[in-house]
């Protein structure tokens, strides 16, 4: 028995539902879980091997091997490929002597790749360590690594200082920029922290806060845009011995770094919301699950946290509210994309593999523990703050009919001012462009893949346009022919992500083959379909870019991209959405790709096999036709 | 007692205890929805998606939806059909399946699917993965070849502690059924067959016991699967 693992065991009281906890303090101690942590943890806290070696090989920062004294994990967004990832990536292997997926010899230096880190505005970026070092070049690299052979500590090799607002703050010291380009209502200095809380909370019973919450239209921000006023109502209404309210901040869709902002410089904004949404549903557990890749938060937002216990914030009678019982724990998440789906984040904080599970029973009825619970992201929970502050009346004065209110965006890809806009919902995609100063658009990715299902049934009811009728709240490539649409729930919704891609860009190869690797990356995997169609499709995409396809190509794409609409979660439904609108808005790009002259290619030209062998040893094979 | 309802699947009234998921409730009226991961006394999962259904014109799946008074199911229609026929084909092709080599044929509920389904050639390029086998275990052979990766294994096959034989590894297309090595080497024979017999397809094989029944006489190699609840 090993008393230091026996110790993080105890530290969580042997409970299987922390596992992700015991496993991280793990990592933490020696950088990754062998096979006698696992034999020791499966005795502690009762679980076969298998099972805990099964929640392991589902995270990306979880390792049963050494992954480095310095592990190095290098963002593949598609942004940081346009920024010249590639040159980045030979530095990192010329430098610290290993490839990509493995380990230096002497052991020093891990290289991995990894999903979008939320830092699309300033890339390439890394996480070294649970560090993140953005805007990295060849040269930077060199040094850097140069740095870290010497012994210097990671959190000194910061080449620009660190970034601006509380990216500052002793509890956080990093580089990151927040690049707020233009606040609204959210990203507004004019904030006091805890006010509501202190004073306009008192003023209302808790059924009050909902109704005003449903009077100002308030819908979620996370994707899904299901209206938070209802999901309140509703979770209050269902019995349990406890509630739980949940923030997301799991912000893992591709081109997304807005809860990062939030979370840096308004924090105090997003917890006063989560305690305003307890109060609201008699909720008295709170936790907010913070992706990996934001780890460096960590400490900056417990210490906030901490604050808040002391001034009786939280805790006991919270924010001096009697019988009102609420505190909050952060969970750190250990890299995947989909615990930002609300039931498989659920699945997650119960220190489980985050598979979505089958609704209904949603979580309002059935969440975390079997308990209600309400799941909210960030920036839902903190515009419920200015809300509650300002009156619903005020806050219909911004946005547009069935949109109200603003809605950050997270700006990248090709444009001067990559970004947060907090912009009125109503922009249209014209003036995004003109704000971020973007020039010679070729195509505008709005929405990475996100939240789903229930806002589905509004978006049936516009039928018309053959675009509606393949939307999803989600990753959609927009064409210029639609710049005049408007961001809103009716029209355009959208998570916030967007991605610009100038004409230089060859969106096919490089744009929707990154995306269908993310999704092939990132499944959970439990769907059939979802688990294999994916990368069947990105086979056959990549057979039309060769040159080897045929119009049938095409309408089997469109085909397969229904069938795997079956799928349990958004994830899957909209897996194939990069391929279907591409197809839908750029079919010229695929024509002219396709052999028009000819309705079967048999994939294989032996001519062409032998070629390279044939050069090699200099000599001409003589094909027999018969 | 709990209550009785009625809805309707296709236009035909079914009659159920209330709690029954949709496809239970089909079952016992006579109406087949086929299925792949789901397994009596097991939590439903949804994981293969063969019994999608719509409802209100929504995709659902059958064996995790409870049936609800009133409910209009659509099931046996020419999409959902096609969509079920296009999973069997992606198993298939995602999977190395040799029907005519394997101990399982003839019992596989994957290949009385395929019949079923009247699959010919599939509509995907075959992919040929690399896949292992495990033969670790005393008692079982299991070969990552032929694994749908239903869960059925991993939901019914426990210790008396409650501790699973069988877990998940990996995520995404990488996702793999694998055995806890150490309980692999205890295994028990009943526990053992039991295994084999929940697996649908031939992924799981109890050593030292093939073919004792000769293939020709086997479940569905005279009827067609689901011919046991249609009438
Ligand atoms: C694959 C997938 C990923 C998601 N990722 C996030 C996420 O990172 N953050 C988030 O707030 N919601 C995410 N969602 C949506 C959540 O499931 C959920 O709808 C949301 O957190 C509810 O909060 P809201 O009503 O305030 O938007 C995701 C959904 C899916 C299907
Ligand atoms: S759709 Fe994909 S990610 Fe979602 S549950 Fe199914 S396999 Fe997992």
């Amino acid at each position: 028995m090993n008393n230091k693992i026996s110790r993080i065991t105890k530290r969580y009281s042997e409970d299987p539902a922390r596992l992700l906890d015991v496993l991280h303090d793990i990592h933490s101690l020696k950088g990754y879980v062998d096979d006698d942590d696992v034999e020791q943890l499966a005795i502690e806290l009762v679980l076969s091997e298998a099972t805990i070696n099964e929640v392991i090989s589902f995270y990306h920062f979880f390792s049963k091997t050494p992954v480095g004294k310095f592990s190095i994990y290098l963002n593949n967004s598609i942004t940081a490929c346009f920024r010249g990832r590639e040159a980045v990536k030979r530095a990192l292997e010329e430098s610290c002597g290993t490839t990509f997926g493995s380990v230096s010899e002497d052991g020093l230096f891990g290289l991995f790749d990894t999903s979008c880190i939320g830092m699309n505005d300033q890339e390439p970026a890394a996480i070294i360590n649970g560090l993140v070092f953005t805007k990295l070049t060849a040269f930077r690299v060199k040094e850097l690594v140069k740095g870290l052979k010497e012994g210097k500590p990671v959190s000194e090799l910061i080449y620009e200082g660190t970034g601006g607002g509380n990216n500052a703050d002793k509890d956080i010291q990093s580089m990151v920029q927040n690049n707020i380009r233009k606040g609204m209502l959210l990203l507004n200095r004019d904030y006091h922290k805890f006010e509501v809380l202190r004073k306009e909370l008192k003023q209302h019973s808790p059924l009050e806060v909902i109704q005003i919450v449903e009077d100002s239209n308030l819908r979620g921000r996370g994707g899904a845009g299901f209206p938070t006023g209802i999901k309140w109502r509703f979770g209050r209404r269902v019995d349990g011995k406890h509630r739980v309210i949940i923030c997301n901040a799991d912000e893992g869709e591709p081109g997304t770094f807005k809860d990062r902002v939030m979370l840096t410089e308004f924090p105090e904004l997003v917890f006063e919301g989560m305690v305003i949404a307890a109060y609201a549903t008699a909720a008295d557990i709170g936790l907010l699950y913070l992706r990996y890749e934001y780890k460096y938060l960590l400490r900056f937002l417990n210490r906030i946290l901490g604050e808040m216990r002391t001034e009786g914030l939280l805790g006991k009678n919270a924010a001096g509210i009697k019988d009102f019982n609420f505190d909050i724990r952060i969970q750190l998440g250990a890299g995947a994309y989909i615990c930002g789906e609300e039931s498989a984040l659920i699945e997650s904080l119960e220190g489980k593999r985050g598979e979505p599970r089958d609704k209904p029973p949603f979580p309002v009825e059935k969440g975390y523990l079997n308990y209600p619970t309400i799941v909210n992201n960030v920036e839902t929970l903190a515009s419920a703050v200015k809300i509650i502050k300002h009156g619903a009346a005020w806050y219909k004065g911004f946005g547009v009919k069935d949109s109200l209110g603003t809605k950050l965006l997270s700006v990248s890809g090709d444009c001067r001012f990559p970004g947060i806009y907090e912009v009125e919902w109503g922009t249209s995609i014209r003036e995004v462009i003109e704000m971020c100063g973007a020039e010679d658009v070729q195509a505008i990715q709005v929405g990475g893949p996100s939240g789903v299902l229930i806002g589905l049934k509004d978006i049936d009811n516009l039928g018309a346009s053959n675009l509606m009728k393949w939307y999803k709240p989600s990753g959609m490539m927009v064409a210029q022919k639609f710049y005049d649409r408007k961001l809103s729930y009716s029209d355009l919704p959208t998570g916030g992500s967007i991605i610009i891609f100038d004409k230089r860009r060859d969106l096919l190869q490089d744009v929707v083959m990154n995306f269908m690797d993310f999704f092939i990356e990132e499944s959970c995997g439990s769907c059939s379909t979802c688990r294999n169609l994916p990368s069947v499709m990105k086979q056959k995409l990549q057979k039309i870019i060769g040159g080897h396809g045929v119009r049938q190509d095409i309408d089997d794409l469109l085909s397969w991209g229904k069938m795997i609409k079956v799928s349990r979660c958004g994830l899957g439904q909209t897996a194939a959405n990069p391929i279907v609108s591409s197809i839908l808005n750029f079919r010229d790009l695929y024509e002219g790709h396709v052999q028009a002259m000819t309705d079967f290619d048999n994939e294989f030209d032996l001519e062409k096999s032998v070629q390279a062998a044939n050069n090699f040893v200099g000599r001409k094979s003589v094909f027999h036709q018969n | 007692m709990s209550e009785t309802i009625e809805f309707k699947i296709d236009g035909r009234k079914i009659v159920a205890e209330e709690g029954k998921t949709i496809v239970e409730a089909a079952k016992i009226n006579g109406v087949y929805i086929p299925t792949l991961c789901n397994f009596e006394g097991a939590k439903p999962k949804g994981c293969c998606r063969m019994c999608t259904i719509k409802v209100n014109n929504r995709f659902m799946t059958a064996c995790t939806i409870p049936g609800a008074a009133g409910m209009e199911v659509e099931s046996n229609s020419e999409e959902l059909n096609d969509i079920r026929k296009g999973i069997v084909e992606l198993l298939f092709v995602t999977g190395n399946h040799f029907c005519p080599s394997c101990e399982k044929s003839g019992n596989c509920e994957l290949q009385a699917l395929a019949y079923r389904y009247q699959m010919m050639v599939p509509r995907f390029p075959y992919v040929f993965p690399q896949k292992g086998i495990d033969a670790s275990s005393p008692k079982i052979i299991k070969d990552q070849n032929r694994c749908i990766l239903c869960q059925r294994c991993m939901k019914t096959i426990k210790d008396e502690k409650g501790r699973n034989y069988f877990a998940y590894q990996n995520r995404g297309s990488k996702l793999a059924v694998v055995l806890d090595e150490k309980m692999g080497k205890e295994m028990s024979d009943e526990l053992a067959a039991l295994a084999m017999e929940n697996c649908p397809v031939g992924s799981i094989i109890y050593k030292e016991n093939g073919f004792k029944k000769p293939i020709g006489k086997r479940k569905y190699d005279k009827r067609p699967i689901g011919n046991e609840i249609e009438a």
